[in-house]
């Protein structure tokens, strides 16, 4: 068997110390482009947990690798001013230049054969032959894996400097052309890693387009210059980049197959793109070792076990991405909670599991958020709004009331006498428009009756498969059933429904108007019941339609000004259903991404579902900014479990 | 059968498996309803040595009193609206009122070729056979009554959530790990909490397995699934061939909140219902 490894960057090198240590008849040899010594960034993160991968995968390099760790567990946020730590992140970091000398010692002394300087123009003859040469892999392109290459996140730069951060710094500074962040960490003791970002457009407005690679340097230098203590930022080939987030449909292809960068990236905002190309080290040479060499098995068991964790890790970093390329829009956050939202960007840390790392944070946020000292966690904070007071984030109880008889989804059905409405009652108001007339919901839903009554919408298109056709709306008719119904409400919020494709709602998507002012009738609706209501009015909106021709985010971010500059105090985050064939993006939680674009970038308070079914994920959501009010989907307690019927007789009957 | 005290365990008929005779299939049927397997499932192919699902489940009807007869699942748009609910309301009332339609869009162009339908709008089309079927549009005029259908929908995509959501009472899945199903679970929950349907979705998973000869059945699921490319080494490397994996498989879908979860043979022999009986055992 012989092994050729396109690629001398951790991932090859590693592959190979472990493909020798398998088997020492086993001929590997890595072909790497570059001299032994040149290397392209500065430090490269690990986990606790990565170490412990390591340290089973061959303790030798584990040994020299971590005691040349730089190792801290805090997290500082540099923000407004003000500088705000989180403990019990456990971060190590070593020089990308001294890893890589560890791993080639070792590879010397395994008999692995590196080949440096080597420009390899066709696959190599091998047995097997592996493509770890990064993002931009040559071996990648001679098969077909299925690749897909897409931008993500904002530009960046990576620098280093001699300033030796104590801990992983995140770094904030407000410019006249708009909002720079930086990334920095220690990776020995004397250097850091110091990343730059920013908006393309913050980018090209400060001119940096134009710039050369020493002026982009000085500019960030001059940004930063706080941050840095004075000390430089020292450049290797540092060019502003777009992040490629790189997914292949598989990893292998006859005898080749790809690992690392060149299988897939993860964002550098998480840090975890060394890990990963190293664990996928571990995992093809254990594959390797149980299948015996069987290539093809062992490459269907390598992509089977690191392929969901992969796509997890990818998709917490295409979150953290987006979330810096909106952080602008969190300036109006106070410090703490702007920290916890960052801290929580990529779904991967909660308020619970921060609350187990640093116990510290979470009650200096939830005493923050509740306004004592000792407080309960967010969701428990009450919310004020429009002078009533609800008593925590999530006790919300959700009413329909149908403005009109045309406006009902389906016929009336009896409701419970006696039903006296609990406390914090949000009462929506809905006229069902197109969507109405059909069957009780329990069958499925959109089942037009057979003897349904006419329906109305701004369009003549039926909702879904034989809905009936849709007449124009009597306008003034729909108006005066909702003021009337407004007039008629008890309740402590009122709701006015423009989601899902109901009557208001089929207003303001052009897929279902082709009005040049979509918003007319919907706002007229508004502001005659902001009249006619004195307390709390929300509107229910789907903020994008999920339809290439619909609304999209944007948007629905735009209507919500709108609205919120007509009387509305909150908006009911919803997505879709504006038509029946849309492409609905359906997860845990498939909602809070949207509810927090709304919130911060209109600044109106939200209300979110979407399939929340913990308490952990409520005080997540509100703690961060992400809503102000959460409904959930609290899945039954399955604790109790019923016992078989005891055979035991009861000691009375004996007696008896 | 219930292994446990949650999930239910169907059996797949091996209508796909090469060389199948008639004779198997109800030799099949008829032992799944004299054993403790709570359904019996078909799979839905044209271009291939398979039995159409409809009309094997027309034959398993008559052999059998108790199984429910699924299938796992249809590909609707291979069908008219109208005979497709005609089919299905047909082996509903043959069987007492036992089936579960399960239907999906179906993923080779090759089969709707074959069948002279096209592949572009399969989507939307099933929609309009899932409120055709459900929703009794036609007035009841093409019987037999379709009253007490269970439907599942099958897919990954969002629109299929969607479909699922809106017209079925359950989730099909399409097999694989019970960590993969419970992604897909946590999706079509997703969809249901969206759609505003009350209760839950019944939730049904499915697998292969060979617990005679492994090689032979892995060879067929090779050929089977040759279409998906690269992807068929995970359904092969996914094939259950000792007991202990079955176990493992049925208690890992159970975690889940899986309700049914039917094991397909990948071997067209009638010991493999023996000898799953015995794994499950």
């Amino acid at each position: 068997m012989n092994v050729a490894i396109v690629g001398g960057g951790p991932a090859g090198l590693y592959l190979g110390i472990l493909l020798r240590k398998l088997d020492r008849g086993v001929d590997v040899r890595v072909l790497e482009r570059n001299a032994p010594d040149a290397t392209f960034g500065f430090g490269v993160v690990f986990s606790e947990e990565t170490l412990g991968a390591l340290r089973d995968a061959d303790p030798e390099t584990h040994l020299e690798i971590t005691d040349t760790f730089a190792r801290w567990d805090r997290i500082d946020i540099r923000y407004q001013g003000r500088e705000l730590s989180s403990r019990g992140h456990s971060f190590s970091a070593i020089a990308r230049k001294r890893l890589l000398e560890i791993l080639q010692a070792r590879c010397g002394e395994l008999g692995v054969t590196l080949e440096f300087g080597v420009e390899v123009e066709e696959l190599p003859e091998a047995d097997l032959v592996v493509g770890a040469d990064g993002a931009n892999s040559f071996v990648r392109g001679l098969r077909d894996f299925g690749t897909k290459v897409r931008p993500e996140g904002s530009k960046y730069v990576w620098f280093g400097t001699d300033h030796v951060f104590d801990a992983f710094t995140f770094a904030f500074r407000e410019t006249e052309h708009g909002l720079f962040n930086a990334h920095a960490y220690p990776y020995d003791e004397r250097m850091s890693t110091f990343i730059v970002e920013c908006p393309e457009a913050v980018w090209r407005s400060a001119g940096l387009d134009g710039m050369d690679e020493q002026e982009s340097l000085a500019f960030c230098e001059q940004l930063f210059a706080n941050e840095l203590r004075g000390r430089e930022l020292y450049s290797n080939r540092s060019l502003w980049l777009d992040f490629p987030k790189i997914t292949n449909a598989t990893w292998h292809a006859g005898n080749v197959v790809i690992l690392g960068d060149a299988a897939h990236t993860a964002h550098f905002s998480i840090g975890s793109g060394t890990k990963l190309a190293m664990e996928d080290s571990i995992a093809l040479a254990a594959a390797l070792a149980r299948r015996r060499w069987d290539l093809e098995a062992a490459f269907v068991d390598y992509e089977l076990e690191r392929e969901p964790y992969v796509e997890r890790t990818q998709d917490a970093a295409s979150e953290s991405a987006a979330y810096f390329g909106r952080i602008a829009s969190y300036s109006h956050l106070e410090p703490i909670q702007f920290a916890f939202n960052l801290i929580t960007r990529a779904g991967r840390i909660t308020h619970s599991t921060l609350g187990v790392r640093d116990p510290a944070f979470t009650r200096a946020l939830d005493a923050w958020f509740g306004g004592r000292p000792v407080s309960p966690p967010p969701a428990f904070a009450p919310f004020d709004l429009r002078g009533v007071r609800f008593e925590n984030r999530f006790e919300l109880f959700e009413r329909t009331a149908f403005v009109s008889m045309e406006g009902a989804v389906s016929p009336p059905e009896s409701t419970a006498e006696g039903w006296s409405p609990p406390k914090n009652v949000l009462l929506r108001l809905t006229h069902a428009g197109r969507r109405g007339a059909t069957q009780p919901r329990e069958r499925g839903i959109d089942l037009p009756l057979a003897d349904g009554w006419r329906v109305v919408a701004p369009t003549t298109k039926p909702y879904g498969p034989f809905g009936a056709i849709p007449e124009p709306p009597d306008e003034d008719a729909v108006l005066a059933t909702f003021v009337a119904a407004a007039t008629a409400a008890r309740a402590d919020v009122l709701e006015i429904d423009m989601a899902h494709g109901y009557l208001l709602g089929s207003y303001l998507s052009p897929l279902t108007n082709d009005e040049d002012d979509r918003l007319r009738f919907p706002v007229q609706v508004l502001e005659a019941v902001r009249a006619a209501w004195a307390g709390p009015l929300a509107v229910r909106l789907s903020v994008t339609d999920w339809h290439p021709r619909g609304n999209t985010v944007e948007d629905g971010i735009a209507i919500t000004r709108e609205l919120a500059g007509h009387g509305c105090d909150l908006i009911h985050v919803e997505a879709g259903q504006t038509i029946h064939d849309d492409r609905p993006q359906y997860r845990r939680g498939f909602l809070t991404a949207l509810s927090d674009r709304v919130r911060n970038e209109a600044d109106v308070p939200t209300l979110v579902g979407g399939y929340l079914t913990t308490l952990d994920e409520a005080n997540t959501i509100i703690g961060a900014g992400r809503a102000d009010l959460v409904l959930l989907d609290l899945p039954d307690t399955h604790i109790e479990r019923p016992l078989p019927p005891s055979n035991t007789v009861l000691l009375g009957e004996v007696r008896a | 059968m219930k292994l446990s005290a949650e999930v239910n365990i169907g059996i797949g008929l091996p209508t796909t498996v090469p060389g199948a005779t008639g004779d198997l299939l109800l030799e099949w049927a008829r032992r799944a309803d004299a054993g403790p397997f709570s359904s019996v499932a078909v799979l839905d192919r044209v271009v291939y040595d398979s039995f159409e699902p409809f009309a094997a489940l027309a034959g398993a009807a008559a052999v059998t009193s108790r199984v429910r007869l699924a299938t796992m699942i249809a590909i609707g748009p291979l069908r008219s609206t109208a005979m497709l609910a005609k089919q299905a309301a047909s082996v509903h009332g043959l069987s007492g009122g036992r089936l579960t339609l399960g239907l999906a869009v179906g993923a080779r162009t090759e089969d709707f070729d074959a069948a002279g339908v096209e592949h572009k709008g399969r989507g939307k089309r099933l929609g309009e056979q899932l409120a055709y079927i459900r929703g009794n549009v036609d007035g009841d005029v093409v019987g037999p009554s379709r009253e007490g259908i269970e439907i599942l929908v099958g897919g990954l995509s969002g629109p299929a959530y969607s479909r699922m959501a809106r017209y079925a009472d359950g989730y099909a899945h399409n097999g694989g790990p019970p960590r993969a199903f419970a992604g897909a679970v946590a999706r079509a929950l997703a969809a249901w909490s969206d759609l505003g349907r009350p209760g839950k979705p019944r939730l049904w998973g499915q697998g292969y397995f060979a617990l005679g000869d492994s090689a032979r059945g892995e060879a067929y699921l090779r050929d089977y699934y040759a279409f998906t490319g690269g992807f068929v080494d995970k359904i092969a490397a996914g094939h259950l061939t000792t007991s202990r994996a079955i176990k493992d498989y049925v208690r890992g879908y159970e975690e889940e909140g899986c309700d049914e979860l039917v094991l397909f043979p990948t071997v067209g022999d009638v010991e493999e219902l023996e000898r799953l009986q015995e794994a499950l055992a």
